[in-house]
C-alpha cells in the first residue's frame, strides 16, 4: 500500500510526486483520489507513472486517474500529455494492448418491470449471439482484403454492410472511424489474427451487461434525458470491449520495432523496456500511429457489429424491432488511445499526443470533436464498474482542462487476479450474484471469480473522487441485472 | 510443474515464474504456463497437430518474448491450442536461434476450461536469468 506521507497534497483529491522522487523525471506526477483511494493503491502506481513523467515530451505533469492502478509501462488510468513539436513521442506502452478497448451504451424505453420475466431469456440468447471467452470468432466472414478496409473504415464499414444505423455514428468517438488508419502499415501476423474476430468480446474484464437506471441514482435528471436517460427503471446495455487480436498485435509488432531504434538512433533511454516509444514525429513513431488507428478503427467495428447483434436478440425477444424499442447509441468512448489534440497549456495553445490508457477522454461542453447533440452539455464519460456493483454515466467540464479533459475508466481493481481466483469460488458467486438480482453467464468460472466485486476499488468513492477533482461530473448511475462476462 | 502464478505483482494481468535445469526446460515451462493461463485443464489438450516454430533474435529474453508470442498467435489464428514438446537453442555469429516442435487440438469449450485470454506478452519486469540451479524468467501477460 502506497505511504502517503512521501506525497505532497495539493487538494482533497490531487496528490504530488515531485521530480526529486526519481532521476530523470521532466514533470512532477499527480495522482487523483481521495485520501482512502490513495492509501489503497498498489506501490507499482508510483513506479509506473514516475517512470512515465521521464518519457521526452510530457507536458506539465505524468497523471493518475482515481481508479488507477498496478499496469505495465504507464499504470492503469494512465493519462500523459506529449508536446509533439518538441520531441515528444509516441509509446505502445501508454496505450495498452488493447487498442481502443472502449465503452458503449446503449439505452432502450423498457423498465426494469418490463424486462424483469425476461432477463434470462434475454443474457442466454445475447451469450449465443455474441461470442466471448479465450480465442473466440465472429459471425462477419470476410477476407484478409476486406478486412485491411475494416480497419480503415472502421464502424462506418459496418453500417454500409448493414451492421447498425446512420445514426449510430455520430455517437461515437471520431464518428466511428478516426483518419489516417493505414493498413499498409499492418502485420500479416495481425491480419491473422484479427480478421475473423470482429463481433467478439474477448475475456477478461470483457463484458455485456443489462443495467437499470433507478429513480435515486438519476442524479440529474435533465442532463440524463439528454442522453436518453427519460424514465426511472429505464433499462440500458453497456459493453466494454477492445479491438481484439487485431490490436494486441499491433502494440507486439511496434514494441519491438520502437526498442530498435529508440536508443541506437533517437538516443532516448527508457526506465521500463514496456515503454518503448519513438519520436511522434520520425518514420516509426507515424507508422506506430497509423497502424495504431487501424486498431481503433477495428474496435469501433467490433463494437458496432456487437449493438447489431444486440437489437437482434432484443428484437427477438421482445417481438419489436429495436428502433421500437428505442435502441440508440448514447455514446461509443475509447480508453486505451493516444490522440493528437490542441490544449490549452500555461496559456498558449499547443498541439499534444494525449496519451489515455485506462483512462477516458473528458471533453467539456463546446469543444471541438464533442457530437452535436452533445455540444451544449459536454461529451459522455461511460464508467464501467465490477459486474457486481455498479456502472456510471458521466459529462466532462471544463475544469476538466487540469488533466488534459480526460477521468477514470471503471473502478480499477485492488486485488491481482490470481489471489482473486483463490479467495472467490466462480460457481457460488454466480449463485449468490443471481440470488441478488444479476444473471450472469461466462465463459469461465475462474474468470468469472477474477472479476468479483470484492477484487476491485469502490467505484462510488472512484467517481466521487473524480467529481471532487473537477475532471467530470456524474449523472446516472447503472445497477447491473444481467451480465455476459468474457 | 515447473511454474508459479505470483499474486503480488500485476493486478489486472497475471504475472508468472517459471523454472528449469537449463533454457529448454525453462522455454516449455514458460510455453505452458501461457497456455495454462488460458486453459485451466492443459492436460486434455490432445496433441494432434503440430507446428513448429524457428525463430531468431539478438537477445536471448527477446527470443523468450517471440517463443511466447507464438502460442498467443496461433490460439487466435487457428484456434489452435499448442503445448510445446521439443526445444532447441543454438547461437551463432551473435544471433540466438530457436527451434521448436509444438503440438496440441483446436479449442473446443466443453472439453478446454477456459480461464482467462491472454492479449500479449509485457515486457515490464520481464526477465531471463541464470539461477542457482539453472534458469528462470518472470513474465507478466497482458489480460
Amino acid at each position: 500500500m502506497a505511504d502517503i506521507k512521501s506525497l505532497k497534497q495539493i487538494s482533497d483529491t490531487i496528490w504530488e510526486i515531485p521530480i526529486s522522487y526519481k532521476e530523470g523525471m521532466r514533470v512532477p506526477a499527480r495522482i487523483y483520489g481521495t485520501e482512502k483511494l490513495i492509501q489503497e493503491m498498489d506501490d507499482a502506481v508510483y513506479d509506473q507513472v514516475t517512470n512515465v513523467a521521464t518519457l521526452p515530451g510530457i507536458t506539465k505533469y505524468a497523471l493518475c486517474m482515481p481508479d488507477g492502478h498496478f499496469g505495465y509501462g504507464f499504470p492503469i488510468g494512465g493519462v500523459a500529455a506529449m508536446d509533439v513539436e518538441n520531441g515528444g513521442v509516441i509509446s505502445p506502452g501508454g496505450i495498452g494492448f488493447d487498442i481502443n478497448c472502449g465503452m458503449r451504451l446503449v439505452v432502450t424505453n423498457l423498465t426494469y418491470d418490463e424486462i424483469k420475466p425476461y432477463v434470462k431469456k434475454v443474457v442466454d440468447r445475447l451469450y449465443e449471439r455474441v461470442p466471448a471467452g479465450v480465442g473466440s470468432t465472429g459471425f462477419v466472414k470476410i477476407s484478409r482484403n476486406e478486412f485491411r478496409k475494416v480497419v480503415e473504415k472502421g464502424a462506418r464499414w459496418c453500417v454500409e454492410n448493414g451492421y447498425g444505423w446512420e445514426e449510430d455514428l455520430e455517437l461515437i468517438e471520431e464518428q466511428g472511424c478516426i483518419a489516417g488508419a493505414d493498413a499498409a502499415k499492418i502485420s500479416e501476423k495481425a491480419i491473422d489474427r484479427g480478421f475473423n474476430q470482429i463481433g467478439t468480446l474477448g475475456s477478461g474484464n470483457h463484458y455485456l451487461e443489462i443495467q437499470v437506471a433507478k429513480k435515486k441514482d438519476i442524479f440529474d435528471p435533465e442532463l440524463a434525458a439528454k442522453m436518453g436517460i427519460t424514465q426511472p427503471d429505464q433499462v440500458v446495455v453497456m459493453f466494454h470491449c477492445g479491438s481484439r487480436g487485431f490490436g494486441h498485435q499491433v502494440a507486439t509488432d511496434y514494441l519491438q520495432v520502437f526498442l530498435k531504434v529508440m536508443e541506437s538512433k533517437y538516443g532516448i533511454k527508457i526506465l521500463d523496456r514496456e515503454l518503448a516509444c519513438a519520436p511522434f514525429d520520425s518514420p516509426e513513431g507515424q507508422a506506430y500511429f497509423s497502424a495504431m488507428k487501424c486498431g481503433l478503427n477495428m474496435s469501433f467495428a467490433n463494437r458496432q457489429v456487437i449493438l447489431h447483434r444486440i437489437r437482434e436478440v432484443f428484437s427477438e425477444i421482445f417481438g419489436r424491432s429495436a428502433e421500437d424499442l428505442g435502441m440508440h447509441v448514447v455514446y461509443d468512448v475509447a480508453h486505451n488511445t493516444a490522440k493528437l489534440e490542441r490544449h490549452v497549456v500555461d496559456g498558449k495553445k499547443r498541439s499534444l499526443l494525449v496519451h489515455r490508457k485506462g483512462a477516458t477522454r473528458a471533453f467539456a461542453p463546446g469543444m471541438m470533436g464533442v457530437p452535436d447533440k452533445y455540444q451544449h452539455i459536454g461529451q459522455p464519460v461511460i464508467i464501467g464498474g465490477s459486474m457486481e456493483t455498479g456502472s456510471y454515466l458521466l459529462l466532462g467540464v471544463p475544469s476538466g482542462a487540469q488533466s488534459f479533459f480526460s477521468t477514470a475508466h471503471g473502478s480499477g481493481r485492488t486485488m491481482s487476479r490470481t489471489k482473486a481466483r483463490k479467495t472467490f469460488r466462480g460457481e457460488k458467486l454466480q449463485k449468490e450474484m443471481q440470488t441478488r438480482g444479476i444473471y450472469v453467464r461466462s465463459t469461465s468460472l475462474s474468470g468469472l471469480a477474477e472479476e468479483a466485486g470484492g477484487a476491485y476499488k469502490d467505484v462510488d468513492e472512484v467517481i466521487e473522487a473524480a467529481e471532487l477533482a473537477g475532471i467530470s461530473k456524474r449523472v446516472v448511475r447503472f445497477t447491473p441485472i444481467g451480465n455476459i462476462k468474457g | 510443474m515447473p511454474y508459479e502464478y505470483l499474486e503480488d505483482i500485476a493486478i489486472a494481468d497475471i504475472a508468472f515464474r517459471a523454472w528449469g535445469k537449463d533454457l529448454e526446460e525453462l522455454f516449455i515451462a514458460a510455453g505452458d504456463a501461457t497456455i495454462n493461463t488460458m486453459i485451466d485443464n492443459i492436460d486434455a489438450i490432445a496433441l494432434q497437430e503440430t507446428r513448429q516454430f524457428n525463430l531468431n533474435n539478438e537477445a536471448l529474453d527477446m527470443l523468450l518474448f517471440n517463443f511466447l508470442q507464438e502460442f498467443i498467435y496461433y490460439k487466435d489464428s487457428e484456434l489452435l491450442l499448442l503445448r510445446p514438446q521439443q526445444v532447441n537453442l543454438e547461437k551463432e555469429a551473435g544471433i540466438h536461434h530457436l527451434q521448436a516442435v509444438t503440438q496440441g487440438e483446436k479449442l473446443n469449450p466443453s472439453k478446454h476450461y477456459q480461464r482467462v485470454d491472454v492479449k500479449a506478452v509485457t515486457l515490464h519486469r520481464f526477465q531471463l536469468e541464470k539461477s542457482a540451479d539453472g534458469w528462470q524468467a518472470m513474465v507478466i501477460l497482458d489480460i
